[in-house]
């Protein structure tokens, strides 16, 4: 059996790392945007103070973009080093879409950002915005692969297990692309993205005005992202990849546990604003209910019923039961593949095979298995309820907050007075981290809300590991820890700098705080 | 659709190619990193070779990032196996690598020297450690590495970090360093003028030299030493992979049995030590575009000898050698082989495309007067 210990440590490495490769990328994705439409408005107007705003805004994105390369490579490199079974066990559909990823979309951005940062005097205007353009396709386009890889973490769709090869393999390359799942998530990601970019530029912007310096740079600056952050603000709020929560079964366990919703109700479902989930007795202490509007967003009809955690449960525990049979089968048919009788047996109770490995987390051999064991494994098929609870409240309440910020910035920027208003400068500026903290939690939201699993109904994550030892995960994490560190320290260090000297960094002449050659 | 056995022998070349491509894209700009504090003398020195390849370092590392990408999506077994197995060694690459995007990109942002010599020896570092990394992981490689696999194809390495760094795998690693800094250097001599170009061919001299020596000296020593793998049961091409399916034997001599029964493959080795001497010779009379090129296919040279030599095997195991992964069974399934086959065809000359394109945009020399004139956005 794998030691405990082992997966935990794997796991917060992977979850340490990730969550901070997502510190820079949704700023990248939208912020590249953001270029884009300044980069626009100076070749259709030839106003100088345009290129300086691509040019300016491009040196901070730059700062930015190299820790989102260098954090990106560690994640590529970890299935393999860390969830090495993992990646032998679905490496045939996993694989593709971070190869195609890479083929499709990162060497277009990559190649184009160099050209983006020392083009501007060997490129025509229009070539260079067609060169920005490029690099915001890449960009995105490689958001797009990358979740098409997780969505299918989430719903796996398009394989199925091999007995011989002892692997999930490819059988509808199109069903993985096209995974409702990934879709959903692709806009919504993307869309945060987008958010992330334009509070960067607004909450920057804003303290150039508090200050009153490079005002005109600045007020036009922030009109261009209050219009882009409020159109990305509706747009992830709205297309919120809630729609895809009824689609497959692990959504709908994620919906479940982050709505702790504990019975089946009759539909439309009403929706938990607060409660106190109480986990002992699967019920909540306390809640604070408004009715039909669950089922209306989990749904989006007034007779489709939304499970319960208890009705998913129930299902689960039939699942186990047949798994326990496909797992023995399978070891059967390891030692002997021409064995017909245990084919039929195996083809019978194959789709519950995960279900039957999540027992391995406590048996290595099921003659040892108790009632008990069963009951152990059916809790571990939903994630914990609280932390969900809460995490998916924070984001939505960021969320509303954005919306509002974006929408009053947006609505002062057309009356042009938002220069004049102190009160929302500030309220913009301080509101610079809630992107990220809704990121952050977001993307916990998904990731923890597929435990036990890293494949769905088809891997546990406790199978997924390397075999190393304890020892090696404790070097590596401290050896992440320490470098990420300092490079977040370095990175800060530089933003804040820059961002703090302002359009005067790039040596025009035109700005406050010139930089001297 | 191809046939299954067609598309795992495509994927072997296919991956070749990418490695190959790796070593010349991503490789030069290692090259120059490896050689930041030696051939430049001063601040504005480094700034010019820095320069030479900072529209580009970018988008070459793509190719190892794609690499890693293809080998996951063809040949998840090794990926899985190797990746864990090397787990210290793959750390110390991606470690080094991290000082790459950091180092070019904030180095000129900030004047101090100190800043700047950190990030200096910071690109050397991730200069040099990765093509040393990987030299010696192939030096392991012919030697077989100590992995097996339980009946559900677990894999366990049984193996040290230490243990890799042995005599035989150090000479690969050489090998490695040599010819990527040749590379660099060459590299170099095409994009600079003047004093730090000659001193640029010095450095291709130099590692040239060490790279035919070295090369030469691996062959023998593979030659003399170490016993090669050799698939003792039937191979059907067209089977499902299952690694644990074959019996295998070490036997002296077997790394050279592909060039006893195809002798054309000589010409690979041929190759390496062709372009070296070819590149050297064409940088000094000033064609070193054309030089370049040459060096490019030594490298092609170099690794294809290698790769030819070890064909069938990927990644033989010294433990139980029966589950050594070959190009047979340790790949991916027929349609995922087939999709990427296609993605590759796609996207690989679009590539090709772009990226000749911006270097013909950033081409010629870059100078003194370049950097100064544009010190607030080159690196």
């Amino acid at each position: 059996m794998v030691s405990e210990q082992l997966v935990d440590l794997s796991r917060m490495q992977f979850a340490a790392t990730a969550l901070y490769h997502f510190l820079f990328v949704p700023l990248t994705i939208g912020m590249v945007w953001l270029l884009v439409i300044m980069e626009s408005v100076y070749v259709m107007t030839g106003k100088p103070l345009y290129k300086d705003m691509t040019r300016f805004w491009g040196k901070l994105f730059g700062i930015n973009f190299a820790l989102g390369v260098t954090t990106g490579i560690t994640l590529e490199f970890q299935f393999g080093t860390n969830w090495a079974y993992y990646s032998h066990y679905v490496g045939d559909i996993f694989g593709a879409p971070l190869a195609i990823e890479g083929l499709m979309a990162f060497f277009l951005e990559s190649t184009m950002i160099g050209l983006f940062f020392f083009g501007w005097d060997r490129l025509s205007r229009r070539q260079h915005l067609m060169v920005t353009l490029l690099m915001a396709f890449g960009t995105n386009l490689s958001a797009l692969w990358i979740l098409i890889a997780n969505g299918w973490m989430q719903n796996p769709v398009g394989a199925e297990f091999s007995h011989i090869t002892m692997r999930m393999e490819l059988t509808d390359f199109w069903a993985v692309v096209f995974n409702p799942d990934a879709q959903a998530k692709f806009v919504h990601t993307v869309s945060a993205g987008y958010v992330t970019g334009a509070m960067f530029v607004l909450s920057i912007s804003s303290w150039y005005l508090l200050r009153r310096r490079d005002v005109e740079f600045a007020k036009r600056s922030f009109g261009i992202a209050a219009a882009f952050g409020f159109a990305a603000v509706c747009s992830v709020i709205v297309l919120g990849d809630e729609s895809g929560y009824t689609v497959g079964e692990a959504q709908q366990t994620k919906l479940a546990a982050m709505e702790a919703m504990w019975e089946t109700q009759p539909a439309p479902a009403a929706f938990n604003l607060i409660a106190i989930p109480n986990e002992a007795e699967m019920k909540n202490d306390f809640a604070i209910e408004i009715p039909w509007v669950m089922g209306l967003i989990g749904t989006r009809s007034l007779d489709k019923q939304i499970p319960g955690i208890k009705e998913i449960k129930a299902k689960n525990r039939a699942r186990i039961v047949s798994g326990i049979e496909a797992v023995t089968v399978l070891d059967a048919l390891r030692r002997d593949p021409a064995d017909q009788a245990a084919r039929g047996r195996f083809d019978a109770h194959q789709a519950d095979l995960g279900f039957g490995l999540l027992l391995k987390k406590y048996v290595s051999h099921f003659d040892q298995l108790t009632p008990g064991i069963i009951d152990q494994a059916v809790n571990d098929t939903i994630p914990r309820v609280a932390p969900m609870f809460w995490s998916f409240r924070l984001m939505v309440a960021l969320g509303l907050v954005m919306l509002l910020l974006f929408g009053l910035a947006l609505w002062h920027s057309v009356k042009g007075d938002f220069a004049d208003k102190p009160w929302l400068l500030r309220a913009a500026l301080y509101a610079l981290p809630m992107p990220w903290i809704a990121c952050e939690v977001g993307w916990f939201v998904a990731e923890y809300g597929r435990q036990p699993w890293t494949i769905h109904g088809v891997l546990p994550t406790h199978l997924s590991v390397s075999t190393l030892s304890v020892d090696n995960l404790y070097g590596s994490l401290a050896g992440f820890v320490g470098f990420y560190t300092v490079l977040l320290v370095v990175e800060m260090y530089l933003m804040i700098k820059f961002a703090r000297q302002g359009p005067g960094s790039l040596g025009t002449g035109r700005y406050a705080n010139e930089a001297h050659a | 659709m191809l046939d299954y056995e067609s598309l795992k022998l495509i994927w072997w070349l296919l991956v070749g190619v990418l490695l190959v491509g790796f070593a010349i894209m991503d490789g030069h700009d290692m090259g120059v990193g490896t050689l930041l504090p030696f051939v430049a003398k001063d601040d504005t020195e480094r700034r010019v070779l820095i320069n030479t390849v900072g529209p580009h370092w970018d988008g070459n590392q793509v190719w190892f990032i794609t690499g890693g990408g293809a080998l996951f999506a063809a040949w998840p077994l090794v990926y899985a196996t190797a990746f864990s197995g090397f787990y210290w060694a793959m750390l110390a690459v991606l470690w080094a690598l991290f000082f790459r995007p950091v180092g070019f990109d904030y180095r000129s942002k900030i004047s101090h020297p100190v800043w700047r010599k950190t990030w200096d020896w910071g690109l050397f570092i991730g200069g040099a450690v990765p093509p040393l990394i990987f030299g010696v992981a192939f030096g392991n490689l012919f030697q077989g590495v100590p992995f097996s696999f339980d009946d559900h194809l677990v894999s366990t390495y049984s193996g040290s970090f230490w243990g890799l760094l042995n005599p035989f795998a150090l000479l690969t690693g050489v090998v490695s360093t040599a010819m990527i800094t040749f590379h660099g250097a060459i590299y170099l001599a095409h994009r600079t003028q003047g004093e730090i170009q000659w001193r640029a061919l010095r450095a291709a001299g130099f590692f040239g030299g060490l790279l035919v020596l070295s090369f030469a000296g691996a062959g023998v020593w593979l030659w003399l030493g170490i016993p090669g793998y050799v698939i003792q049961s039937a191979v059907d091409g067209s089977a499902l992979p299952d690694p644990l399916a074959k019996t295998v034997v070490r036997q002296a001599g077997a790394w050279f049995a592909n060039y006893r029964h195809q002798p054309a493959t000589v010409a690979l080795p041929v190759l390496a030590f062709a372009g070296v001497i070819g590149a050297q010779v064409l940088a000094r009379r000033g064609r070193t575009l054309a030089a370049f090129w040459a060096s490019a296919l030594a490298i092609a040279g170099v690794i294809g000898t290698a790769g030819a030599a070890l064909f069938p095997f990927v990644m033989p195991s010294s433990l139980d050698p029966r589950a050594s992964l070959t190009v047979w069974d340790s790949v991916s399934s027929q349609r995922t082989l087939g999709i990427m086959l296609w993605a590759t065809l796609i996207f690989m000359p679009i590539i090709i495309f772009y990226t000749g394109w911006a270097y013909r945009v950033m081409g010629g020399k870059v100078t003194a007067a370049y950097v100064r004139e544009n010190s607030h956005s080159a690196y």
